[in-house]
């Protein structure tokens, strides 16, 4: 037994001093960091850099000051000025753009002109109507000659946000995020189909490099062809949970670090969650807020119910099906490299991995609208697409008697698939010249070895 | 009894019979050859001694018990398709193969520094496989197979791809080993190292054994009554004398001096011939036509054909 502990050391070692794993180990986290402080600069950004809107022509008196100005944009209403002439070379004084509101507003469409010679973003134009659309529709209520109309208008302005709260079984509420729970649902199952996929190449590379190198021979006078097998399969899962874990750190590290040098605004937000959390993987659900929280934005309610979110279940469940599926596909992957020559005969065999990985793929991707379909249900029992299935399923809660049978089944079909695959492997990797057929494989299953 | 035994080995492949009632003895101590044409079943032989496949009847012996699993880590097997992992450092790549073998860490490094300096391959330590070139590949590969001292050796086709030099370095260490006791089998097509080398032979053809016994008894057993006569003197008066009673199976001039071959009549003896010889000339030699292995290799599987 301790022959396999060698094999597993030699494969661990030989993948993670190749520059290739290295350089993917570092770059990912810079772009996963980047994917995550990117908007975040962005929107930061756009504050100092303030755009000064013309409003001019016959609306420019009707509407006088009654779009208000934000951070970035600023309105002057230029009474006194020619249209035509200020379309011409608002530029020059200082303008971003000129902006033309025609009295009939209320009755004709394109009553209201933005020119400017840049795109002007989504949010300039939904400020510049909603505010228009206000002043319309104040001035066609005080038409109606209403006492007291401000104080009513005051009185009934409202603002109304959907807050999701999940019951648990045990009867404790949970704040959360629709958002977040998809975001989370998508990215694992992605992240499962993706990392099975590239690992178990590299299973079946590595035996077609042995088999092709004339090494297996030598290698099987000395071990028995499964310690080969399993100690390769084992040490390439090694490789990847120190990819994954280097993965997780070094992304913390630079999100906590670009957080407190360039951005301290995010910062200052309540006890800086993100990175507190995943750290500490606190699980204790916030107390179930009955109470208005009046300024809540989207980006802060994703923050908020991140710290509900059970990160200890999601990554531990991640490392489990991430194993268990890696190792149920390695296996076979093992089984079809040892059948081959080299890498272009592979194709024909791949077809039964890819078919049902890409299934897990697609009902993943579909499961986090609907996690409760039947299709789901069954596809995240199922041990050859659950991993992705139910990794998708976890972040909108999953009973526990579930999650255990899957993971159950998961790994009793793995054994199944290995004791498979070693019986093909074993005489796989003796057989050179022609390609076998699936009918000559499934003859090899049969055969007497030790 | 033998130190290594097969008993009546059958193997089927799907669509085959790689090995039908094969059996070998080998004594403890020789260097005992396995022979025959591609394809014959000697890999397949090999491998099942090695415990890399399993016979479908038939059993092997070591020091008359049944072999098992842990016998392995007596014996070495060099086997035919071999290879190295071409982007490992071949220091460590032979540290490796010797651990697998189950040698400690100290021990497999004390014993490779030794090696590599005995064949020359010290410089070599800290670069990749695929730097080397293939005798100095094969070199690596015959050190690791005898790293952990076995008392079994295995060769298949040990010498091919190497140039005569590291033949005979190899040959040389081969015969070292069975100096220490080692007994060694080896396949190959190579004659001439049939002869300088094996005590006893198995020839193998169509999956059957169809020869088997020491070189010498094979030998002498193909040995004809065919004699090799060199002599000085009139080259015609002898033939005219010897064609009488014998036939004259060749008659050429090697070295300035005349050489005839002949082959002797069931009733005579080689007395009468050097009778006639004595009379027409000066004897310069005189033997009698052993065989090479070559030829009664090519004459046992013809032979088998017909059959």
């Amino acid at each position: 037994m301790n022959k396999i502990f060698l094999i597993i050391k030699r494969e661990y070692l030989v993948r993670v001093k190749k520059k290739s794993f290295i350089i993917m180990t570092l770059l990912a986290p810079v772009l996963l960091a980047g994917l995550i402080l990117i908007p975040a600069w962005i929107m930061t950004r756009e504050d100092s850099n303030e755009k000064r809107i013309a409003v001019v022509g016959e609306g420019a008196v009707l509407f006088a000051g009654t779009i208000p100005s934000t951070k970035s944009i600023k309105f002057d209403y230029l009474i006194d000025v020619n249209p035509e002439e200020i379309k011409m070379n608002f530029e020059e004084q200082g303008y971003y753009g000129v902006l033309f509101i025609s009295p009939k507003v209320a009755y004709i469409p394109n009553a209201v002109q933005l020119f400017s010679h840049k795109q002007p973003t989504l949010e300039t134009t939904m400020h510049i109507s909603n505010s228009i659309e206000k002043e319309i529709e104040r001035k066609k209520l005080e038409s109606y000659d209403i006492k007291d109309l401000d104080k009513i208008l005051k009185e009934i302005e409202s603002t109304v946000n959907v807050q999701t709260i999940l019951i648990t079984d045990e009867g404790a509420e949970k704040k959360t995020s629709t958002g977040l729970s998809m975001g989370i649902a998508y990215i694992s199952g992605l992240l499962i189909y993706m990392l099975t996929f590239i690992f178990g190449a590299q299973v079946m590379r590595g035996v077609i490099e042995e088999k092709t190198s004339r090494i297996v021979e030598v290698l099987i006078s000395s071990v028995k062809p499964f310690q080969l097998m399993m100690g390769k399969i084992l040490g390439i899962a090694m490789v990847g949970l120190t990819q994954f874990f280097l993965w997780i750190i070094l992304t913390l590290i630079i999100v906590g670090y670009a957080q407190s040098t360039f951005l301290p605004d995010i910062k200052s937000t309540p006890e800086n969650p993100i990175v507190q959390n995943i750290m500490s993987a606190d699980v204790t659900p916030v107390e179930s807020t009955q109470t208005p929280m009046p300024d809540l934005n989207e980006f802060q309610s994703i923050l908020i119910s991140m710290k509900s979110m059970n990160w200890l279940l999601i990554i531990g469940s991640f490392i489990v099906y991430f194993l268990g599926g890696y190792l149920l596909y390695a296996s076979l992957f093992a089984a079809v490299g040892s059948a081959v020559d080299n890498e272009t005969d592979t194709q024909q065999f791949m077809i039964p991995i890819t078919v049902p990985l890409l299934l897990g793929l697609f009902v993943s991707m579909g499961a986090f609208q609907n996690p409760d379909s039947s299709l789901v249900f069954w596809c995240s029992l199922i041990p050859f697409t659950s991993p992705m299935v139910m990794m998708a399923r976890i972040p909108f809660g999953v009973p526990y008697w579930e999650l255990a049978s899957s993971m159950a089944l998961l790994f009793l079909f793995f054994m199944g698939t290995t004791w498979l695959a070693a019986k093909i492997y074993r005489t796989g990797i003796l057989m050179y010249g022609k390609k076998p057929t699936y009918k000559e494989i499934f003859k090899w299953i049969r055969y007497k070895n030790y | 009894m033998g130190y290594f035994e097969a008993r009546n080995i059958v193997k089927k492949f799907t669509n085959h019979l790689a090995l039908d009632n094969v059996s070998i003895t080998v004594p403890k101590g020789s260097i005992y050859g396995l022979l025959g044409p591609n394809g014959a079943g000697k890999t397949t032989l090999l491998r099942i001694i090695n415990q890399i496949t399993a016979p479908d009847t038939g059993e092997l012996m070591l020091k008359g018990k049944k072999m098992k699993a842990d016998d392995l880590s007596s014996i070495g097997y060099l086997p035919e398709e071999r290879g190295l992992y071409k982007k490992m450092k071949v220091g460590e790549q032979a540290l490796y193969l010797a651990r697998l073998k189950g040698l400690s860490k100290q021990d497999a490094l004390k014993r490779l520094k030794d090696w590599f300096k005995k064949f020359e391959l010290e410089p070599w330590w800290d670069k990749k496989v695929e730097e080397l070139s293939k005798g100095m590949q094969q070199k690596v590969q015959f050190i690791i197979t005898i790293l952990h001292e076995p008392k079994l050796l295995i060769f298949d086709e040990p010498f091919s791809g190497f140039d005569p030099i590291n033949t005979s370095l190899l040959k040389k260490e081969i015969i070292k080993l069975q100096n220490k006791g080692t007994t060694i089998i080896f396949s190959t097509h190579d004659m001439g190292s049939v002869e300088e080398l094996c005590d006893h032979i198995t020839l193998i053809n169509n999956s059957r054994t169809i020869l088997e016994g020491s070189v010498d008894e094979i030998r002498n057993y193909y040995a004809s009554n065919r004699f090799e006569i060199r002599f000085d003197g009139e080259i015609n008066l002898l033939t005219a004398s010897l064609s009488h009673s014998y036939k004259i199976i060749d008659n050429k001039k090697v070295n300035g001096q005349n050489q005839i071959t002949v082959d002797l009549m069931d009733n005579t003896t080689t007395n009468d011939v050097l009778s006639i010889l004595l009379q027409a000339g000066k004897v310069v030699a005189f033997n009698k036509v052993i065989p090479g292995m070559n030829e009664i290799f090519i004459k046992a599987v013809n032979d088998a054909k017909k059959e």
